[in-house]
């Protein structure tokens, strides 16, 4: 029977496919803008993965990785004297403006790197030496401020090592280009040391973003970021913990999370009412074929079965076909690398069981509908 | 030849308060094995919905109805559901064939519902459609088929799994005559079965030639039976008139 089921769902081809394509548009809905949202999400923290310290130290009023307020230079000093911390040193960070050849401004995101150490190295390199970083007006870019449409504009080809450009008027001259994750403002990293940064920053009184921080070896480091903060009274935190800070503040502070669920919200809303309809529907001009059913001996619950398999096809057919779609537009837009996606497993099998849910939801009108069926409908003309 | 259906003093409402409508007024029927019995009257009178009773599809607010001696009204639904699933075939004034489904599969659905496999089913259904005249086209779908031809296929699936009771609403009334005619000679060939009984409800007098008994209902009641002589002076005057 439920073999045939199937045949009468598949026999319907306007139904079929307004069901398929309704639940499809759903998934796709849900699964774009969560990857979206997902990935979004992971640009507002790929400075701790462009950087990978231990523990970041910053003023005691900034909750997130990508805000700061400057800190007094002896600020360093004063946990490097933290029992627990190995080593400390000082980080600069800031969007500032680049002039490119052909005159052009463009905004880039300034690390300063402790000269010593290079604490806080991009993860790759890709062309040139890290250890050329510590020569005058040296400067290390990301693959993103090559591009030609960036501070290669005027070049006619990306930027190469050897090739320079201006930073509030100073030469800033390519000795490396690496590999970075895509910033949560878009901006190119531009790594210089932390010296040759606080000349290529506007001149204030204090000047010092952030302290990066290693634990001694063997000690935990939320415990020696405890510490940090207790006796020098700026904020530590260790990744996990700033990753969690940051995200909370994204979703209080911006408006992101609310707009990327309501779509989300909304593609389920569409599934259930484009599928509810559409079932219920179905089910209505099958009536008469289901009391028809009802008579002969079919029971309320094999009824019910049968609706649900034909709920639970489509949905699963519609799933496959939306999740297809929005891989595809993940491997589209992975060349680009705009708009960020970040497609979750995890998700993907919540997804799943949203669609799901909405299949046996739309079944449930129907199944509703068949049980309160008198099999003598088929008696009357 | 022993009683297939009987039922005492039926009693069915539909509505409440002032809509509330007494479709059947305490009707006692009876029909016997191997015979094919006729329930006629004008519209309204409360031939389907005594049909829909004894096929146990509706409940009765009062009375009793015995099938090959299964009291149906102390069953629960479900006990009915398996009673009805094992026992009835129907066939339905609009045939109510599922128009997605080949002629095989619509004619095999009983068997399914009887828990045979699938190929069994097919290839008993195919022979079904062979007997009623349909063999070779058992891939075809309802919707090809002429009313005539719909209603062979909706007989073939009502004896494919041997019921004891068919049960018929209105076989010929969307048909031709020539059509009702061979639709009744099948119906007829089917109640010739051993211990079988063909249930019939119509108003169409073009019939009561092939009945062995004719129940006559007025007003929610079984005003009359007839059989033998009586039915062939009935089957005259209705004729007539």
């Amino acid at each position: 029977m439920f073999l045939l089921a199937l045949k009468m769902l598949l026999g319907d081809r306007a139904k079929y496919w307004m069901l398929v394509g309704g639940l499809a548009f759903s998934s796709l809905l849900m699964t774009q803008q969560y990857s979206v949202f997902q990935g979004l999400l992971s640009w507002t923290t790929s400075h701790m993965r462009n950087m990978r310290a231990s523990i970041w130290i910053v003023e005691a009023r900034v909750d997130q990785v990508n805000e700061t307020k400057a800190m007094r230079d002896t600020d360093v000093n004063r946990v490097r004297s933290v029992e627990g911390v190995d080593f400390a040193v000082p980080l600069f960070q800031g969007v500032l403006k680049a002039r490119a050849q052909d005159g052009s401004d463009k905004m880039i995101q300034m690390i300063g790197l402790h000269s010593g150490t290079l604490y806080g190295r991009p993860p790759r390199m890709i062309a040139g030496d890290i250890t050329q970083l510590r020569l005058p007006n040296a400067v290390i870019i990301d693959t993103v401020a090559a591009e030609v449409n960036r501070l290669g504009a005027g070049m006619g080809r990306p930027l190469r090592i050897g090739d320079a450009f201006e930073i509030n008027d100073r030469e800033a001259r390519v000795v490396g280009i690496c590999e970075t994750e895509r910033h949560f403002f878009g901006y190119p990293y531009v790594f210089s040391s932390y010296d040759q940064a606080l000349q290529y920053a506007p001149r204030q009184r204090k000047m010092l973003s952030m302290i990066l921080a290693e634990p001694k070896p063997g000690l935990n480091e939320a415990d020696v970021a405890q510490r940090i903060m207790k006796e020098t009274g700026l904020r530590a935190f260790t990744v996990p913990q700033l990753e969690k800070s940051t995200l909370k503040w994204v979703w209080a502070n911006t408006g992101i999370p609310i707009s990327f669920l309501t779509t989300i919200i909304l593609g389920f809303v569409v599934g259930v009412a484009v599928c509810g309809q559409t079932f219920y529907s179905f089910v209505l001009e099958n009536l008469r074929n289901l009391g028809a059913l009802k008579a002969m001996g079919a029971s309320n619950m094999l009824l019910a079965g049968m609706l649900l398999l034909q709920s639970m096809t489509v949905g699963l057919i519609g799933f496959g076909i939306g999740i297809g779609m929005t891989a595809l537009f993940g491997l589209t837009i992975a060349k680009s690398g705009q708009p960020p996606f970040l497609m979750d497993a995890a998700f993907v099998f919540e997804a799943l069981a949203a669609v799901l849910l909405i299949c046996a939801l739309a079944a449930l009108f129907g199944i509703r509908r068949v049980a309160k069926l008198e099999p003598a409908i088929v008696f009357r003309g | 030849m022993g009683q297939a259906v009987g039922a005492r003093g039926i009693v069915k409402a539909f509505g409440v308060g002032d809509a509330r409508t007494l479709a059947l007024k305490g009707a006692d029927f009876e029909a016997r094995e191997g015979e094919l019995h006729l329930i006629v009257g004008p519209s309204g009178c409360g031939k389907t919905t005594l049909l829909s009773v004894l096929a146990g599809t509706l409940a009765s607010d009062q009375g009793e109805v015995h099938l090959f001696g299964t009291r149906l009204t102390g069953l629960s639904t479900s006990e009915v559901t398996r009673f009805r699933c094992r026992n009835i075939g129907f066939i339905f004034q609009q045939f109510n064939l599922i128009p997605t489904l080949s002629l095989v599969e619509n004619v095999s659905v009983p068997l399914l519902l009887n828990g045979a496999g699938r190929r069994e089913a097919e290839a008993k259904a195919a022979e079904r459609l062979q007997q009623v005249g349909l063999g070779g086209r058992e891939r075809q779908l309802p919707t090809q088929l002429s009313g005539g031809q719909q209603q062979r296929v909706a007989i073939a699936r009502a004896l494919v799994h041997e019921p004891r009771l068919v049960i018929c609403d209105e076989p010929t009334s969307a048909l031709d005559s020539v059509t009702g005619h061979q639709i009744m000679d099948l119906l007829s060939g089917a109640a010739q079965a051993p211990g079988r009984c063909v249930l019939i409800v119509t108003h169409d007098p073009r019939v009561y030639g092939y009945a062995d008994r004719i129940s006559e209902m007025e007003d929610g009641r079984v005003t009359g039976v007839h059989a033998g002589e009586s039915l062939s002076s009935f089957i005259h005057s209705e004729n007539r008139s």
